[in-house]
């Protein structure tokens, strides 16, 4: 077992074997998740802040359900932003978060590196649920694991991920994993979502979508955020879905057993073709559930998880 | 009156052609002669400058001492105890202090101010445009005549193209320099650092080097049309800096000021030490003497933003030829709970008195570019021709503010013994070559080794 963080902040610093070790460990819990007793005692007297400065509904009860599973005490502290910008400062809340005794802050915020800030002055552990525009580590651990679990080794696979890439933390987490992991990517979307500067990172940047699609293993959809973009970045859901929406007759191009994945909420007749989402090569819901699983292991893993616990 | 005698330093004075040993003679907060073998009158002091340079005494045009209304961040007294410390005798502030610089009576405020606790030479700028708004002129004839000796809106850019001619054009009457930060809000929006791979890495928005071109072509424009000088304030991008010497070559009255913390660091730094260290910062520290900071790190965060390492390359090549002709720090104090918050959210600018000299000594002379008397002269004689300013020279009858330094003095900075309010630098901890050692106004010490004088 390689694992000697104190924080889950990101997945660019981990290395293979980190990675390797959360999804191991993580298969180890989605067996617990499978039994009737649900439960383990690994985090018993355990407290854990669910630290929300965006909203945030799926990831917040996926931390949640994993945290309890593992018999830690868990309190939601959900807020807004922009309290921060005129009243008590992010330090200052999360300092009072701690004085609660808190071993675990899970925190979500829409401000970039604001778990790396957290972590320079707390004692406790933090893992990141979402930084802005940055990472989502946790997301991509349960991409990558659901992918493991379809097509056994990550290495090799040609991986597609669609659609806004620049506003997504899910893209830039998944992107280094599957890339460390040793999976060849390919981004595609509006070129003004998908910025070349991207193939920096080690993929391959493309804004034709059969040239996307073409031998694709996996198809990883992004949500399209118009609602929340300066409409200057594409001219409308229409045209979106027109030039690349996931279709029938597209997914012809890629491997006949591609994964369709989406890390949710989805758009329907938007990023993807009603039925293509309920078909069988959509993987979307055993995300979910094994979303629980890889969050069960990080919570495990930063709090100096033994291995006698994990089974007891 | 007391003298003071500079003995065998090495006395550089751009403006008039000298670089020689040469002892030095201050007298009633003159220059009284320059030469070999001066005699000591009975009254002097005498300081043996032996291995020293000595300069005109160090002009900093753009930095921020927050008074009145943010004396949190700084104040005269302590902003100035910082120049001295830094080498500097003449400080330009910068406007946007609270009320803003826009009327007479906040200027005679500062100077009453400035009278009372300042130990070098204080000047003022005035503000464009009324609050540093951007919608209506301020009242720059009666600024001129309390005493500014440019107008800005720096930290803001005007926007408005015709707002902008108009202001140079009735700036011209009362031959007032204009000096401009630029930047095209439309594409810069709310960008926080350069767009660019590191942006992108750490997902935050970017701030385009193209924001900065838009205005500085602008300016040039404008510059012609009006026959206005304008002074473009912290350039950090390549193209500006081309965009500034192709317009000088064909005689537009148009300038550039570099900040050190541009031509030494780059984006890389917000990735972490980590990074910089083992990209663009290879060169400026052995391994034993690099620092560490963390990603994310407020005080790598400016306005103009750090860039490229393509940038930083092309500012320096711009100091060298001459496009950049004057030198600054754009010291931009701010406490530390306002840096210790999201990136996002931590306001723009780092200090930069204390360490600029020694970084551009670093960075231009000890890397080969600039040798002492050029590099000096963008400290002094440059910037006081920009403002009209009786200052930056050595020659007899002159006011008698000098700085001395030891060009090849190894130090570590130590931000927590700044007399500045604030320590929000990225250079703290940094060993650096080259450091003033006395600090003169007037004939009067008010600076040596590490001490400010009573």
């Amino acid at each position: 077992m390689s694992w000697h963080r104190k924080h889950l902040l990101d997945i660019e610093s981990l290395t293979a074997e980190e990675l390797t070790t959360v999804l191991d460990t993580a298969r180890e819990f989605k067996a617990v998740g499978e039994r009737d007793i649900k439960k383990v005692p690994a985090l018993q007297g355990k407290t854990v802040v669910n630290f929300f400065v965006e909203p945030s509904t799926r990831t917040r009860v996926s931390f949640e359900l994993s945290a309890k599973r593992l018999s830690a005490d868990i309190i939601n502290f959900s807020t807004d932003a922009s309290s921060f910008q005129k009243g008590e400062s992010l330090k200052d809340t999360a300092r009072t978060l701690e004085a609660l005794n808190a071993d675990i802050i899970i925190i979500r915020h829409k401000a970039a590196g604001a778990p790396h800030f957290l972590a320079r002055f707390l004692k406790a552990h933090v893992v990141n649920a979402g930084d802005g525009a940055h990472e989502h580590p946790t997301q991509a651990l349960l991409d990558v694991f659901t992918i493991r679990e379809k097509k056994g080794d990550i290495a090799g696979l040609n991986v597609t991920i669609l659609g806004d890439i620049l506003f997504s933390r899910v893209a830039r987490s998944n992107l280094w994993a599957l890339r460390k992991l040793g999976a060849n990517v390919t981004l595609c979307g509006p070129s003004t979502l998908v910025p070349r500067v991207f193939e920096q990172m080690g993929c391959r940047v493309t804004y034709d979508l059969d040239d996307a699609l073409a031998n694709a293993d996996v198809i990883n959809l992004l949500r399209i955020q118009h609602e929340r973009q300066r409409k200057t970045m594409f001219p409308s859901i229409d045209e979106y879905a027109r030039l690349f929406g996931l279709n029938r007759a597209r997914l012809a191009k890629a491997k006949p057993d591609a994964l369709i994945m989406h890390p949710g909420p989805m758009n329907r007749g938007v990023e993807i073709e009603s039925e293509l989402a309920d078909g069988d090569q959509a993987v979307i819901l055993e995300q979910v559930t094994n979303g629980i699983a890889v969050r069960m292991a990080v919570l495990y893993l930063v709090n100096g998880g033994k291995d006698a616990e994990m089974n007891a | 009156m007391s003298s003071v005698l500079l003995q065998g330093g090495r006395v550089i004075d751009p403006a008039n052609d000298r670089d020689e040993t040469a002892d030095m003679l201050l007298s009633n907060a003159k220059i009284k002669a320059v030469g070999s073998g001066l005699e000591i009158p009975p009254d002097a002091e005498v300081v043996d400058c032996t291995g020293q340079v000595v300069c005109p005494g160090l002009i900093d045009l753009h930095v921020h001492f927050r008074e009145p209304g943010q004396t949190a961040k700084e104040n005269i007294a302590t902003g100035s105890a910082a120049a001295a410390m830094g080498g500097f005798t003449s400080v330009v502030c910068m406007p946007n202090t609270t009320p803003t610089i826009d009327n007479p009576a906040t200027v005679a405020l500062i100077q009453d101010q400035a009278e009372r606790e300042a130990v070098v030479n204080v000047y003022l700028t005035g503000t464009l445009t009324l609050n540093i708004a951007g919608e209506e002129l301020a009242p720059i004839g009666s600024l001129k005549q309390a005493g500014v000796v440019a107008i800005t809106d720096d930290g803001h850019c005007v926007q408005n193209n015709d707002l902008m001619r108009r202001a140079l054009e009735y700036a011209k009457m009362f031959d007032l320099p204009v000096m401009d930060h630029c930047q095209d809000y439309s594409i810069v929006t709310d960008g926080v650092m350069h767009e660019g791979y590191w942006s992108t890495n750490l997902g935050l928005k970017g701030w385009p080097a193209t924001g900065e071109d838009l205005i500085v072509a602008r300016n040039i424009e404008l510059a012609e049309l009006t026959g206005t000088h304008i002074h473009c304030q912290h350039i950090s991008s390549a193209k500006s800096v081309e965009l500034i010497r192709q317009a000088k070559a064909r005689g537009v009255c148009i300038s550039g000021e570099a900040c050190a913390h541009h031509f030494t660091l780059t984006d890389a730094a917000i990735g972490g030490s980590e990074h910089f260290w083992a990209e663009d910062g290879r060169d400026l520290q052995t391994e034993a003497q690099r620092t560490e900071w963390p990603s994310f790190d407020a005080n790598c965060k400016m306005n103009p933003p750090l860039r490229t390492a393509e940038d930083r390359k092309a500012i320096i090549a711009g100091l060298t030829d001459g496009t950049l002709e004057i030198l600054a720090s754009d010291h931009a104090p701010h406490c530390a709970h306002e840096k210790e918050v999201e990136f996002d959210y931590a306001p723009f600018g780092i200090t930069g008195l204390e360490t600029e000299l020694a970084l551009s000594l670093m960075q231009l002379y000890h890397a080969g570019h600039l040798g002492l008397s050029a590099l000096i002269s963008k400290y002094t004689v440059n910037p006081a021709a920009l403002l009209k300013l009786e200052k930056g020279t050595l020659t007899e009858g002159a006011d008698a503010d000098v700085t001395v330094f030891d060009p090849n003095a190894e130090w570590v900075y130590d931000a927590a013994a700044s007399p500045s309010k604030s320590a929000n630098t990225p250079f703290n901890g940094w060993t650096l070559k080259g450091r003033p050692t006395m600090t003169i106004v007037a004939g009067k010490i008010v600076w040596r080794e590490s001490t400010v004088a009573a």
